[in-house]
């Protein structure tokens, strides 16, 4: 007995707290699904091929990225985003740290940074630089020289 | 007298608007999505030269969720041809450039057929059943080859492949050199890259015929220009058509070209009477953006036996890829290069030759720092070679020969006016920093280790803030005037509203600070909006560092006529002379005692609700305007030097930055914090030049680095902390006395680093005059010193 | 990009999995971490008639202790990899590439088992398998088998497994104290596909290196083992003469491929020079 091929999926899954249901097309990503179908255009796209990392979000707490992962395969996972990161207040320090730094410019890579960021502080309280450098080499900034957001990363550690 | 401005102006504000995006509340065009929108994706040229037979698209006309099939015949009455050309150039060659190619493609890349579909997705797949039958034609991918003689043509029309040539000439530089002691000659090799900006290019066009109104959202750098374009292109009347750039997620020059996909999308609007997105993928990006460099110099610097330079002459050869980039066509990097090759020195005679062809390649065109790094690093490489040769110590060679306090104003060899620039100030900031004698201790006891450090300084010229006579000569439609326009609400609360645009850089914050600081009142107080080409007044948008100095001067002016309005109203209302009155912190004080009199807010009150408070000649207008534009000067010249001090891996040729260090002259500074990162992002993508970015392309001129994980971008890890340092010296042509500070970090990190791995290299005998320095680039220099 | 179109099946038990493989043969492909198929996808360069979700077999994310191996299943991520104080006792090779498997939100999600199946020439699992002399275990409705690593790689992107087949794990044999190892590769940036890696494995018994093997990743069309290099060392008596040897002995072996970014003289020499310095650090 194989199972039936799919054009379609119903899914349910958490995003930022908040119960979702859809029924997708299979070849939707996640990044899509969030930005097109629920609005969530916090998270951006800068590559589709998971270099860039602009599309990163956490899903079941982990670091992913949102273009590499079919939406249907987050059925069943919480999600959050750079929304519901923001919301629940626990960027705050960061929000600060980077905007007090001047860590940002056009802001593109920023969501996706500080959601990057704010995992390394949970793993690593007390990074350095070196190590904060490390942690964000997969999130391309092209307008900062990084600099400013390895100093906010340290500052918000303090 | 020098004018003391508010400590406002140069305090290291942070930019509100930053606060809206580490919300994750940006707005970037690819966030708006207005009912009945659809989606165009693009059947591209796979070949860079090639003659369209035959397009089949029957099958994807009425393929599931597609909307409709464009090639170029549907266009041709809706979308005019355009030249790219320039009437300070008028021997430039300017062949005829259309929205969808018809009959022969020219590069790879060039789109042929818009699909436009209910979602991107279906409009992607209709694009695979496009069918077209193609006869490949003769590629042209270098200059040598294009310009050698029976070469095939990039264009039947024209009968050859020279798109322009031109040369500068300051006395005699072929006897200044046969007169020399000593004569380093060399090519340098400059490989193409591109611009990378994370959000890629992007437009939502929507049209009501009801009202022939174009409304488009682009992510680009100059509405007003695109304004221009779009309503001419596709006959509309101009006040019907809107451009709005909401968030931009970066620019960097790529962005304020028209080009042909998004004019499609425009078109596309016009056809269906409904929003139409294009949204760029990372592979069309690296395809059709624009790409910049791909320059080979030949150049040769000739010295007396003391070192003081005799004469420099350089030959560039260079390219526009197929087609000049409109509006402003591709001379500005070769102009920039003839013009600045070793303009911080005294230079006896100068001769600098350019050649442009044409080839089957994308279009070249202005990325940020045009021409620049090129400039920089062949004059610099040269003294080093200079210093090799002559024994000399290269940072007093510098010295010897940098243009000197006495000799400003001139205009240099390469005809660009220096006002004033600050060489041996930025040189001696930077020796207060990096200590050489001790580096050089340091260096020989890490070679006994077998670690090979070496250091580089690159002195540099930034030109910025170009003037209205360039372009306006040129005959387009672009403005390097700014107007602002000042709105104070009955609150006293001001909006300003400006032509210059933000895509990061933080000059709508300069702006604020600007407005804020002139009119007396808090900073919080003042808004600025830009970025929309009906709410702005007509302005240039951002290039080419114009913002501080253009935009920030006009919000200066603006301010000083506001102020003098609320100076003579609160005169009126305190039966005082505006000189016994000052404007502080948002109230009207006696400029003596510090003593408030009323609040801003009171007279802007009685301004909008009880006018006839005011006798009729007083002048008691609330919002007002004041442009500005520059005179009788190209740039606005601003200079710096970069110091980089690099490890290299001898055994695998890789290239570690360890330092950087950055001594920089923009003039008036009006907030540190955000010209520190802006000079800091350019020197990352200066390093970037320098170590990794480079479009590579197989022998059949097919794109080889169509991806991010191909073409390499720096990022955190490799990249050094860097030091900003600053000199001010003040341009006297305007009242706030600043220049621009776009182009610094790019302008010199590039020759910087040059000279560091040179300079590390000195125990093998490797000298390198190419870029990006990949590791195999680098082995083969040693493997070619060790065998010469 | 958006991926094409596809029918997607998401099996629960192995049996269904294995099936759904044999029903649709060479038209299917699994879907591991999706980190670098889902790339492939977004590019139009992949088109799967059939994608097969492998996510919903939690069993196939498991370890397993043997007597004197270890079998570590296809769906465990690299970061596990990373961070198991397990492996990193028992095979720390592993945990040595681990961090320079890309980043960590992709290390998140990409597989063991996917590295393997997909055979990237320039990937670290696959050269780790055969410095390790892994076994591959694969399963379809056929039945199982062990393929020695040396065995399963075959070319660019091309294993020994059948379009039927899943990867259900790798078998690691389980190392005593004397076996010494290293790992290390170059790259231009952190986390990116390196130019050249190496990844050696021996014992060092009394003054000479035993059972010694020598594997590089990106210096050819697969992930290879230095036959050459190693017959020089095996036996061998560390000193820096057979270090040369050795090193002769690996640049006449290797035939990297034709890339305009990093042509074959320079892999060559990058690869040298990692044999060189793995050699070294063995020697203290
Ligand atoms: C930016 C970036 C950088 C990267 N850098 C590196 C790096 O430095 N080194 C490195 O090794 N990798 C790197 N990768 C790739 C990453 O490690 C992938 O996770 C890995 O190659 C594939 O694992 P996956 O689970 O994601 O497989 P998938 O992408 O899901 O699948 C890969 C292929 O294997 C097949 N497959 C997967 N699992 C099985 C199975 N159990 N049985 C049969 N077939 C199967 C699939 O059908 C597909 O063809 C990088 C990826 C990205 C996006
Ligand atoms: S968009 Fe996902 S990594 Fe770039
Ligand atoms: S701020 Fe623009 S990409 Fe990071």
């Amino acid at each position: 007995m194989t199972p039936e091929p799919q054009s379609h999926v119903p899914i349910s899954l958490k995003v930022n707290g908040e119960l979702v249901t859809a029924e997708l097309p299979v070849r939707l990503n996640l990044v899509d699904f969030l930005r097109g179908d629920l609005g969530l255009t916090g998270t951006h796209i800068g590559c589709e091929h998971g270099i860039c990392g602009a599309c990163t979000v956490l899903v079941d707490g982990r670091l992913t990225r949102g273009c590499l992962m079919l939406a249907v395969q987050a059925n069943s996972t919480n999600v959050e985003t750079i929304e519901g990161a923001d919301a629940s207040g626990r960027l705050m320090v960061l929000q600060h740290a980077f905007h007090r730094s001047n860590a940002i410019q056009c802001g593109f890579c920023t969501p996706a940074m500080l959601l990057s960021a704010a995992e390394l502080l949970r793993v690593n309280p007390r990074p350095t630089r070196d190590e904060i450098r490390d942690w964000i080499s997969g999130n391309l900034c092209r307008c900062t020289g990084y600099q400013a957001i390895v100093d906010a990363i340290i500052e918000a550690a303090a | 007298m020098t004018r003391v401005f508010p400590d406002l102006v140069g305090a290291e504000v942070p930019r509100d608007r930053a606060k809206r995006l580490l919300a994750g509340r940006g707005c970037f065009v690819e966030d708006i999505s207005p009912p009945r929108t659809v989606h165009v994706a693009f059947v591209r040229s796979p070949y860079p030269h090639a003659r369209i037979r035959e397009i089949v698209s029957g099958a994807a006309a009425t393929a599931v969720g597609v909307i409709q099939v464009l090639t170029a015949s549907d266009l041709e009455y809706v979308v005019a041809p355009w030249r790219a050309t320039h009437d300070r150039f008028p021997e430039m060659r300017a062949p005829e450039q259309i929205a969808l190619a018809s009959d022969v493609v020219r590069y790879q890349g060039e789109p042929i057929v818009a699909v436009i579909g209910t979602t991107r997705t279906l409009a992607e797949d209709a694009c695979e059943l496009v069918e077209i039958e193609w006869e490949e034609l003769p590629q042209i991918g270098d200059v040598a080859a294009a310009l050698s003689p029976g070469a095939p043509r990039v264009h039947e029309t024209l009968d050859d492949n020279l798109f322009f040539e031109t040369s500068i000439a300051s006395g005699d530089a072929e006897v200044a050199l046969a007169e020399a002691d000593l004569v380093v000659e060399r090519t340098f090799r400059f490989h193409r890259h591109t611009g990378v900006s994370l959000e890629t290019r992007g437009i939502l066009a929507d049209y009501d015929p009801t009202e022939q109104r174009l409304t488009v959202h682009q992510s680009h750098q100059t509405p007003h220009q695109q304004q221009d374009l779009y309503a001419r292109l596709l006959d509309l009347p101009e006040h019907k058509v809107r451009v709005i750039c909401p968030d931009v997620g970066g620019a960097f020059g790529l962005k304020h070209h028209l080009y042909a996909d998004e004019l499609v999308a425009c078109a596309a609007a016009v056809l269906l009477g409904r929003p139409v997105k294009y949204i760029a993928d990372r592979f069309e990006s690296f395809q059709s953006d624009i790409h910049c460099r791909d320059h080979e110099v030949h150049a040769r610097m000739g010295f007396t036996s003391a070192g003081e330079i005799t004469g420099l002459v350089i030959e560039d050869r260079f390219h526009a890829g197929a087609y000049g980039q409109y509006p402003r066509s591709s001379v500005a990097e070769g102009n920039q290069i003839i013009r600045l090759t070793g303009a911080p020195y005294r230079l006896g005679a100068y001769r600098a030759d350019l050649k442009m062809a044409f080839l089957n390649r994308g279009i070249l065109g202005h990325i940020r720092a045009v021409g620049h790094p090129i400039a920089a690093t062949v004059g610099e490489a040269l003294i080093d070679l200079g210093a090799r040769e002559l024994r000399s110590d290269p940072i007093e060679l510098r010295r010897l020969n940098y243009l000197k306090d006495a000799d400003f104003p001139l205009t240099s060899a390469g005809g660009v006016v220096f006002e004033k620039l600050s060489f041996d100030a930025c040189l001696n900031a930077a020796l207060s920093k990096v200590d050489v004698a001790s580096f050089r201790n340091e260096q020989s006891e890490l070679k006994a280790r077998g670690v090979f450090r070496g250091i580089g300084f690159n002195t540099f010229v930034e030109l910025t803030a170009i003037g209205p006579e360039y372009y306006g000569e040129g005959g387009q439609h672009i403005s390097a005037q700014e107007t602002c326009l000042l709105r104070m609400e009955a609150s006293g609360q001001v909006r300003a509203y400006v032509g210059t645009t933000d895509q990061g850089q933080g000059i709508d914050t300069g702006i604020q600070q600007v407005v804020a600081a002139g009119l007396g009142i808090p900073l919080d107080d003042v808004e600025v909006i830009s970025g929309d080409s009906v709410l702005s007044p007509m302005g240039g948008g951002s290039w080419g560092s114009r913002g501080a100095a253009l935009g920030g001067e006009t919000a200066w002016n603006a301010s000083q006529k506001l102020r003098s309005n609320l100076l003579a109203m609160a005169g009126f209302l305190l039966q005082k002379e505006p000189g016994e009155l000052d404007v502080h912190e948002g109230r009207v004080t006696n400029p003596s005692t510090g003593a408030t009199h009323m609040s801003v807010s009171e007279i802007a009150r009685t301004g909008h609700f009880r006018p006839y408070t005011f006798p009729d000649d007083l002048p008691t207008d609330l919002t007002v305007t004041a442009r500005y534009a520059s005179r009788g000067r190209l740039f606005l010249a601003g200079n710096g030097i970069q110091v980089s001090i690099v490890d290299v891996d001898l055994a695998t040729g890789l290239v570690q930055p360890i330092r950087h260090l950055v001594v920089h002259d923009c003039g008036r500074i009006l907030n540190p914090l955000l010209v520190r990162e802006q000079i800091r992002g350019g020197v990352v993508q200066g390093i970037g030049s320098a170590l990794y970015e480079e479009l590579y392309y197989s022998e059949h001129g097919g794109l080889l680095t169509g991806s991010l994980a191909d073409y390499l971008v720096p990022m955190a890890p490799e990249m050094p902390d860097i030091e900003v340092a600053h000199v001010e010296t003040l341009t006297k042509t305007s009242e706030l006395g600043a220049k621009g500070a776009g182009e610094a970090g790019l302008a010199g990190a590039v020759g910087a680093i040059l000279n560091a791995v040179n300079d590390a290299l000195v125990p093998t005998g490797a000298i390198l005059t190419e870029v990006p320095l990949s590791p195999p680039r680098i082995l083969k220099a040693i493997e070619k010193a060790r065998r010469p | 990009m958006k991926a094409p179109d596809f029918g997607y099946v998401r099996p629960s038990t192995l049996a269904e999995c294995l099936a759904t493989l044999n029903e649709y043969g060479d038209e299917a492909q699994v879907l591991a971490g999706g980190q670098s198929l889902m790339p492939l996808m977004n590019f139009r360069l992949a088109k799967p008639g059939i994608l097969v979700d492998i996510g919903g077999l939690p069993e196939l994310a498991t370890t397993r202790w043997e007597t004197d191996h270890v079998v570590i299943g296809a769906l465990t991520t690299h970061d596990t990899i990373a961070t198991s104080d397990t492996i990193r006792e028992q095979i720390p090779l592993l945990s040595d590439a681990a961090p320079h498997v890309a980043h960590v939100a992709i290390r998140s999600r990409g597989t063991i088992g996917g590295s393997i199946a997909l055979a990237d020439p320039a990937a670290e699992w696959p050269a780790c398998c055969l410095a390790l002399s892994a076994e591959i275990e694969l399963a379809s409705l056929r039945g199982g088998r062990r393929v020695p690593a040396d065995e399963f790689f075959l070319g660019l992107y091309s294993t020994d497994r059948q379009a039927d087949e899943l990867v259900t794990g790798i078998r690691f044999p389980m190392l005593d104290d004397r076996r010494a190892h290293t790992f290390d590769e170059v790259s231009r940036r952190r986390g990116d596909f390196a130019i050249a890696g190496l990844a050696l494995s021996c014992d060092l018994v009394g003054p000479k290196f035993k059972d010694i093997r020598v594997a590089l990743l990106g210096v050819g069309d697969r992930p290879v083992l230095a036959r050459g290099a190693m017959s020089v060392l095996e036996d061998a008596e560390p000193s820096d003469a057979t270090t040369e040897t050795a090193i002769e002995a690996l640049s006449a072996e290797l035939r990297p491929p034709d890339d305009p970014m990093y042509p074959p003289d320079y892999r060559r020499q990058v690869a040298c020079v990692l044999l060189r310095r793995a050699l070294n650090k063995l020697m203290g």
